[in-house]
């Protein structure tokens, strides 16, 4: 596919998106629904005005070690339960029978436990991101060519140079993957967060928005967060892909 | 097999005998945790007394039937009408893509805007939540349509609908089955929440009503009852998506 196919599908999505957008604002009405252009012109008010940017600061932060937590403990886990066959099929249903939890019922215990601020939508976003960072670590390992194996075996590769030689670049495509799917559940984590118990970050932004009933607000937000999350999901599955093509 | 299960068994057992010790043991204190034998027992008292309880249940139960059969009847047409279609395929694959990494959640101000705090905003978030597994899952199902197939219903003159039935279903039914686990887990995901955040009734309502009084054994023993639901559907339907893989994939 040229680049000119894949950016007309690009601005076609967006007319799109758009469109709909036009279409549902006229059938619902300014009650439930903000216009595309008031919307955008707030997304601007907001990124210029000086009181946006410390919540962005805040969720930032909150995300930035909540991501750390995640893919280190993930991919640490996922490395334990990978490199052992008794370990993986032990661990693995384990995981994803908690994976598939709604964490979200989870939160007042993770509240009790850590209090209010910081620690908390920390260990809310770390909770989310960790799981799949994991999960899929463990998936990689486990697909990993035996005839890959083999051969570091006829090598005679230590069992450290084997994992950083031979194992590590046949599972890294996949473990990006669960990287990227971690992230973007990560960040989901952390606004969940703080939309229940935080004084400040943009969940807390969105929280008061929806209390005091400002569509025009809500809409920007949402509009801000999805257009951040998507764009770097995009960039990490182009990341993805590039190693994917090796 | 049976080794791995002992393991797991002795693992999870475990866990839950050190939860218990470290809260008996005041480690863990009463404000934040009771002893998980505590939580069941509230739980068998939470069913038996609170005159809410069934209720509740059946209001989230009936909510999450509702969800699902959205998700994955809309999700399945969907899939067929975008598969039929590759350029709409391309144009949509932005979102399926980044479309769980976006916090879905935050469209529940909206919806509840929209048809307002009730069972319609619940059913359409739930719904929201599983309807792009099972889209992306359908057209990955007829993706793998083996070609051969195909051809042999070509030869044996099947018309359009037999081919469908006869042939095309049954190969697609392994990703599509993974498509059901995946919106059932979405959807459940969607509807608790949604309760969770904003409702009247239901489970997921009761939890936040319980944490917000202090009252923790009304609140664990829901919790109990939520994780133990999630956990069992998901097993039985992966046990079903496995034996379904199985059957299609024998190597």
């Amino acid at each position: 596919m040229t680049a000119r196919a894949r950016l007309l599908d690009y601005v076609l999505l967006a007319g799109g998106l758009g469109l709909a957008w036009v279409l549902l604002f006229a059938w619902a009405g300014p009650e439930a629904l903000s216009p595309p252009g008031a919307t955008l012109r707030r997304v601007a008010e907001y990124l210029t005005s000086p009181q946006f940017w410390p919540h962005a600061a805040a969720t930032g932060i909150a995300f930035a070690y909540a991501c750390l937590i995640a893919l280190i403990g993930g991919l640490a886990l996922g490395f334990a339960l990978g490199a052992n066959r008794l370990a993986g099929q032990v661990g693995e249903p384990i995981l994803s029978s908690l994976y598939s939890i709604p964490k979200i019922t989870l939160y007042p215990v993770i509240l009790l436990v850590f209090g209010l601020g910081i620690s908390a939508k920390v260990a809310f976003g770390a909770l989310h991101g960790f799981f799949p960072v994991a999960l899929f670590t463990i998936g990689a390992l486990k697909n990993t060519s035996p005839v890959l194996i083999k051969t570091a075996r006829v090598l005679r590769l230590a069992p450290l140079a084997t994992a950083r030689t031979v194992l590590l670049p046949a599972a890294l495509p996949e473990i990006v993957t669960g990287l990227r799917i971690g992230f973007s559940a990560t960040l989901l984590g952390t606004l969940i967060g703080e939309l229940f118990a935080s004084d400040q970050g943009l969940g807390f932004m969105l929280i008061r928005a929806m209390e005091a009933h400002k569509v025009l607000d809500i809409m920007a937000l949402t509009l801000l967060l999805f257009a951040f999350a998507a764009t770097a999901n995009m960039l990490l599955l182009a990341v993805e892909r590039r190693m994917h093509r090796r | 097999m049976i080794r791995v299960r002992a393991f797991q068994l002795a693992l999870v057992g475990g866990a839950i005998v050190a939860l218990e010790t470290l809260c008996r043991a005041g480690i863990i204190d009463r404000f934040t945790m009771i002893p998980p034998s505590e939580m069941l027992l509230a739980l068998a008292g939470v069913m038996g007394t609170e005159p809410w309880f069934w209720p509740d249940v059946s209001y989230t139960l009936g909510n999450l039937a509702a969800a699902i059969a959205l998700s994955v009847a809309g999700g399945f047409l969907i899939g067929l009408v975008v598969h039929a279609i590759p350029r709409l395929r391309r144009v949509l694959d932005p979102i399926f893509t980044s479309y769980y990494s976006v916090p879905t959640f935050v469209l529940y101000p909206l919806l509840i805007v929209f048809f307002g705090i009730g069972p319609a905003s619940l059913i359409v978030l739930g719904a929201l939540f599983g309807i792009v597994a099972m889209i992306v899952a359908t057209v990955t199902a007829i993706d793998r349509i083996p070609r051969v197939l195909l051809k042999v219903a070509r030869v044996s003159r099947l018309g359009p609908v037999r081919t469908a039935l006869l042939m095309k279903l049954p190969a697609a039914s392994p990703h599509l089955m993974t498509g059901l686990r995946l919106a059932v887990a979405y959807s459940v995901i969607g509807v608790i929440a949604g309760e969770f955040i904003l409702s009247t009734e239901g489970i997921g309502r009761r939890v936040a009503l319980a944490y917000n009084n202090f009252d923790n054994q009304t609140m664990y023993a829901l919790l109990v009852l939520i994780l133990a639901f999630a956990i069992a559907v998901n097993a039985v339907l992966g046990s079903l998506e496995q034996a379904l893989h199985r059957r299609w994939y024998r190597s």
